[in-house]
């Protein structure tokens, strides 16, 4: 989904986002859609610039999304127009898992009274004591039936998570990073064997959906008890408003409709955000909404390129194009361990030897051989949660003994003071941004330090300031939002001595390059053979700063060559090969730079004023510049589309076709074709089977539009790939007002992650605390960045949002006797803050299965820097979070709030 | 005179992101208030609260509601309103106020004396002074902007298409188009503000598209110019020249008699 494909769109429901306000640029095209008679629907506890412009506003409290949208499942499925309209059950047979038959092991929440099977209890490693799991799951039970138990649940997806468990309770737990010792057989010629030897016999399926183990009728009992009463308790949304959306939403999809949903980080920072998530596109699949035009879900990123950032990427627990990084909970151990682990036999993701290979080739260039494995030895490997919580939890007990700190502000961040305390015990810190943000002064700035509780003396950090140059100061790219790389050039000659990161980074390696280059120690070779040369050719250099690396080189190294001729770039990631003869940083990116001087990127070439295109030629979108993912799905099982309203990739039965590159053989006529760019083997006909012995894509059949899936299908049910359950369920947040209402015995996510839990900075309000009464959420404003380094400090910006205030219902101001603009203390079990009050009704207080709660916001943006300055809202949010990615839960908690 | 342009603004697309204001003060940099650093207001999510010499943009943020999350939150850009018989021009006593070749109303700040009559003038109360130039300003509808053929700021700037920029016929046609479409989807309350030559001050150059009454959008329902009261003054001018003539010739008498009469007493005249 994209957010310009959203005019495309019937209905559009805006939930965990404020996209009006937060993304008022992409909100041009929901605005469109409107135009065009859409019906817009905002779910959120606030009623936001967003709200003041959909259809519909829905109040839910912060937290409650699964209740809402496991209410909506609940009402689809027993509908009476999913029921009786064919379209519903031929997308839902055809594209989705809803008839694959499950384990007969696996036992629901509805039978556990709230935990799946296979919860046992968690107990941490000695090495890296923050992977901070509260409980922990065997998902074995989780996987498809298969037709032989011998193999069992070896035909899913691993992912990033997956066996990670498994593996640490077995006989490599507790292995210390470093690779295995021991000679290893070479690395084979081609890996398809391997891959093959993976191959199990396909789960079994129930096109009638009526065994009682099939993904539909478990989902469908799963849901039973979210009914209109149900959520309207846990909600506190009004029956009427729920059945509102619900109706409008059904009416809205089918097939000449499509409805689409939006979120952004208001479902993802909770401790089950990835099952909100995922609950939607559960939803989502059931409508047949998926790989449609105007249909899907749009992951509002945060941050201009924060796509790209999760892409190439930062993320700790991933390599390039969403790799699971090396490490040593899983059988990782060598090469052969990596890929027999990680890849699937069946769908697009078999060929992840081809990826892997070339990544490493990047890596490590002529040094990785055949015979050393492609360098695999080298790889760093991680040792348990290296995320921004762990590495704080470990810093905080000053295991960490340095930090470099670019494009982020975690002195105003997650349990700030937490943080900044945490940073007091480092040895050495650098800071590199635009402006001295709090990061770089809390040293002799923070609240802590002005009020004396902590003295400048007692601080023994050495901190390096770098400026830093803003964008349009250099040449580079984006990848924002719709997975769309866009090149930008440098407009501007950046003042003084202000560097790009790329600069930095590069310089940085250059010179720990040099600092290594003797060692002779095994732990330093992989260094040692890392490739490393960005420099520009000298005719090049222009400008202020002429030790600048070459981004295209390094755009390059990314998007892939040809190993033997880095002048012949690779067209697309069908060219990769496991053979070493290809290299390529990220498979996902392989395709936008395909020959010099052809930098896809960089295209500006709008399609023609109402031609129904995708725009192509604007830019460049992974996966191979295809917009709409899953696009197979926008035809019906025999390939047409499923209305002339909603075209988009269709079946041409008669589309000669060019002879079989390698055997030269005749290929049958018939062809994929639309107006993006199909999501689908190209020349594989709608009735095809698949084949016996194939892998990859071989091993689908025509039916099978979700091919990065092993089973080729959508899934409703999710048997792997994450930690927290196969299905979505309701649970309280960690602070919570009230007790679950559907499952009274099991509170909370049962596995959720909680950092530095016996620590008194990080304790937590127990449920309905009556010292903190108020749910809290934090979210953005329109005229605010971030944490406020591109915003406070600019005067034009600064005028429109000048201070922090805190947003509250009226009834809750009276109760308190604050009027509007009066001072108010704001407390948590972490902090205490100050804030401005604006009392308005759009936000307010809910009735919560008969309990009056009173909800509050705040907005996060402030610091003691700047033009604009405020307190810390993040000083009052705890490290407790989502167990699959490590996310804190800053969108809901209890709070207490006085007149000051 | 090149076609007459203006602004339709329809303020139910309005997202309320102020990307106007920005780049109003952007592109003719003009300065934050309070040097970036006022107080919060306390109205809505509006800090701006008015137009002013150095604020040619504004976004009004209207809260209508009926208990918690009942209601509707109006937003609206505010600008000139470019009026085809306007106010300000009325009273300019320098000329400094001029009518442009794309029937835009624009203060020329070299020839403006800072007299403020126009400031009262405006029915709209958009003008006001500049501190840093001690001249009258306002917004000139990008004039610099449209004499090379770009759109003005503001709306270039609009991500939702709330501020539509063109010809004034053209904008009328759509503005009329979007009018029916609200009106037939239930939306009894819209109408056009400004758009009607025929109406008061001859029509808006920048009109609007609102869901109430203009009032709630601090919109006078009948802007007045100061020359609907140039007939009764100019009466009254003529009654008081009169009066002032007599009660002038009967002080003039009283003098000259005083000043026989204290010659008479031997004194000297007065200069």
């Amino acid at each position: 989904m994209y957010p310009r494909n959203l005019e495309h769109s019937d209905c559009f429901v805006i939930m965990g986002s404020n996209m009006a306000e937060c993304h008022p640029v992409a909100f041009r095209w929901p605005m469109k859609a409107k135009m065009n008679g859409a019906k817009l629907i905002h779910v959120d506890p606030r009623f936001t610039r967003t709200s003041a412009n959909c259809d519909i506003h829905a109040p839910i409290r912060a937290g409650s999304d699964i209740a809402f949208l496991g209410g909506l499942i609940n009402y689809v499925i027993n509908s009476e127009r999913w029921n009786t309209d064919p379209f519903f059950r031929e997308y839902v047979v055809s594209y989705t898992n809803a008839a694959t038959i499950v384990s007969d092991d696996f036992k629901d929440t509805e039978d556990l009274e709230g935990v799946f099977s296979g919860l046992v209890q968690y107990t941490e490693k000695p090495e890296w004591p923050y992977n901070a799991f509260v409980g922990s799951y065997q998902p074995a039970s989780w996987q498809y039936k298969s037709p032989s138990v011998q193999g069992q649940g070896e035909q899913v997806a691993p992912t990033a998570r997956s066996g990670e468990q498994k593996a640490a309770q077995g006989p490599q737990a507790g292995q210390p990073a470093g690779g295995p010792t021991g000679p290893q057989p070479p690395a084979p010629l081609s890996w398809d064997d391997v891959v093959r030897s993976l191959k199990r016999p396909p789960p079994q399926r129930d096109p009638t959906l009526q065994n009682p183990r099939c993904a539909f009728q478990i989902t469908k009992r799963h849901f039973a008890r979210y009914t209109p009463e149900v959520v309207e308790q846990i909600t506190g949304c009004p029956q009427a408003k729920f059945l509102q959306v619900a109706e409008t939403l059904l009416q809205n999809s089918g097939a000449d409709r499509t409805s689409a949903f939006a979120y952004a980080v208001a479902w993802t920072q909770h401790t089950y955000g990835v099952q909100m998530i995922s609950c939607c596109a559960l939803l989502q699949l059931l409508l047949g909404n998926m790989g449609r035009p105007g249909g899907g879900i749009m992951a509002l990123r945060g941050h201009a390129a924060i796509q790209g950032s999760t892409d190439v990427p930062t993320l700790y627990h991933s390599i390039h194009g969403y790799m699971s990084h090396p490490t040593v909970l899983k059988k990782h151990d060598t090469l052969r361990d990596f890929i027999t682990t990680e890849t699937p036999s069946g769908g697009y993701y078999a060929n992840l030897p081809k990826f892997m290979v070339s990544y490493l080739k990047s890596f490590y260039g002529a040094a990785a051989t055949r015979e050393n494995n492609w360098g695999y030895d080298w790889h760093p490997k991680i040792i348990g949660d290296h995320s921004h919580m762990a590495m704080m939890a470990a810093m905080e007990e000053g295991k960490v003994k340095g930090m470099i700190c670019v494009g982020q502000n975690p002195a105003t961040s997650l349990n700030g003071s937490s943080q900044r305390a945490a940073m007091r015990k480092l040895e050495w810190m650098v800071v590199k941004d635009n402006w001295m943000t709090e990061t770089a002064t809390q040293w002799y700035s923070a609240p802590e330090i002005k009020n004396g509780d902590v003295k400048v003396a007692d601080i023994n950090t050495e901190v390096f300031f770098f400026p830093s140059t803003q964008i349009a100061e250099y040449d580079g790219s984006f990848t924002n939002t719709q997975r769309m790389l866009q090149w930008h050039f440098k407009a501007a000659d950046a003042p003084g001595d202000c560097k790009t990161d790329t600069w930095f980074y590069y310089h940085l390696g250059k010179r720990l390059k040099r600092a290594y280059e003797n060692s002779s120690a095994a732990r330093d070779q992989g260094w040692k053979n890392t490739v490393w040369d960005y420099d520009r050719e000298p005719a090049e250099t222009a400008g202020e700063i002429s030790d600048e690396p070459d981004e295209l080189k390094i755009l390059r190294e990314i998007a892939g060559f040809q190993t033997a001729d880095p002048t012949k770039h690779l067209a697309g990631f069908g060219e990769l090969k496991d053979d070493g003869s290809t290299t390529c940083a990220s498979w996902i990116y392989c395709g936008c730079y395909p020959a010099p001087g052809r930098n896809l990127t960089a295209r500006r070439q709008p399609d023609p004023p109402g031609a129904p295109g995708a725009h192509l030629n604007w830019g460049w979108a992974w996966p191979a510049n295809r917009r709409v993912m899953y696009n197979r799905a926008s035809a019906d099982p025999q390939g047409r589309p499923w209305s002339e309203r909603k075209r988009w990739v269709w079946w041409d039965g008669s589309a000669a076709n060019a002879p079989n590159a390698q055997t030269g053989a005749p290929t049958p006529a018939g062809k994929w074709i639309g107006y993006d760019v199909p999501d689908f083997a190209l020349t594989k006909a709608p009735n095809a089977q698949p084949r016996p012995d194939g892998i990859g894509l071989d091993a689908m059949s025509g039916l099978d539009a979700f091919i990065m899936k092993p089973d080729g299908k959508g899934w409703l049910y999710v048997p792997s790939g994450l930690v927290d359950g196969p299905l979505p369920t309701h649970y309280e947040p960690v602070e919570s007002p009230v007790q679950n209402l559907l499952y009274p015995k099991q509170q909370t996510s049962p596995v959720y992650k909680h950092w530095a839990k016996a620590k008194n900075y990080n304790q937590v309000a127990r449920v309905g605390d009556p010292d903190y009464p108020h749910v809290i959420t934090t979210y953005r404003l329109t005229e605010h960045y971030l944490a406020g380094a591109m915003s406070r400090w600019l005067p034009w910006l600064s005028e429109l949002m000048p201070e922090l205030f805190i947003e509250m219902g009226r009834a809750l101001a009276d109760e308190k006797g604050i009027r509007n603009l009066d001072w108010v203390k704001i407390k948590t079990p972490r902090s205490e803050i100050r804030a401005k009050a604006l009392v308005t009704d759009r936000i307010g207080v809910m009735n919560i299965a008969g309990k009056r709660v009173h909800h509050v916001g705040m907005p996060w943006h402030w610091g003691w820097e700047g033009l604009s300055t405020g307190d810390v809202v993040n000083d009052l949010t705890s490290w407790v979070g989502d167990p699959n990615v490590s996310i804190h839960e800053g969108k809901a908690f209890l709070c207490n709030v006085e007149k000051d | 005179m090149a076609e007459a342009m203006g602004f339709f603004t329809d303020t139910t697309v309005c997202i309320g992101c102020k990307a106007c204001e920005v780049a109003c003060k952007s592109w003719n940099q003009l300065p934050a208030r309070e040097g970036g650093q006022p107080e919060l207001s306390g109205i809505s999510y509006d800090n701006t609260v008015q137009l002013s010499g150095t604020t040619w943009r504004h976004v009004k943020f209207i809260e209508q509601f009926d208990g918690p999350y009942n209601g509707r939150w109006l937003m609206m850009s505010d600008v000139c309103k470019h009026c085809v018989q306007a106010g300000c021009i009325e009273v300019c006593p320098t000329g400094a106020i001029i009518r442009t070749e794309f029937d835009t109303v624009v203060i020329q700040s070299d020839v403006c004396n800072g007299c403020r009559a126009c400031i009262a003038g405006c029915p709209f109360g958009v003008i006001d002074m500049n501190p840093v130039s001690g001249t009258a300003q306002k917004c000139t509808l990008c004039y610099d902007r449209m004499s090379v053929g770009l759109e003005p700021a503001c709306s270039k700037a609009c991500p939702t298409d709330s501020i539509q920029f063109g010809p004034i016929d053209d904008l009328r046609r759509r503005a009329q188009t979007r009018l029916e479409q609200l009106q037939s989807q239930g939306e009894t309350r819209a109408q056009l503000y400004g758009a009607d030559p025929e109406g008061p001050v001859g029509g808006l150059n920048s009109f609007y598209l609102l869901v109430d009454e203009p009032e709630v959008y601090g919109l006078p329902s009948q802007p007045k110019l100061p020359s609907r009261n140039l007939a009764s003054s100019a009466a009254g001018s003529v009654v008081g020249a009169a009066v002032l003539g007599a009660v002038g010739l009967v002080t003039l008498r009283k003098r000259r008699s005083e000043d026989v009469a204290e010659s008479e007493r031997g004194g000297q005249p007065r200069a």
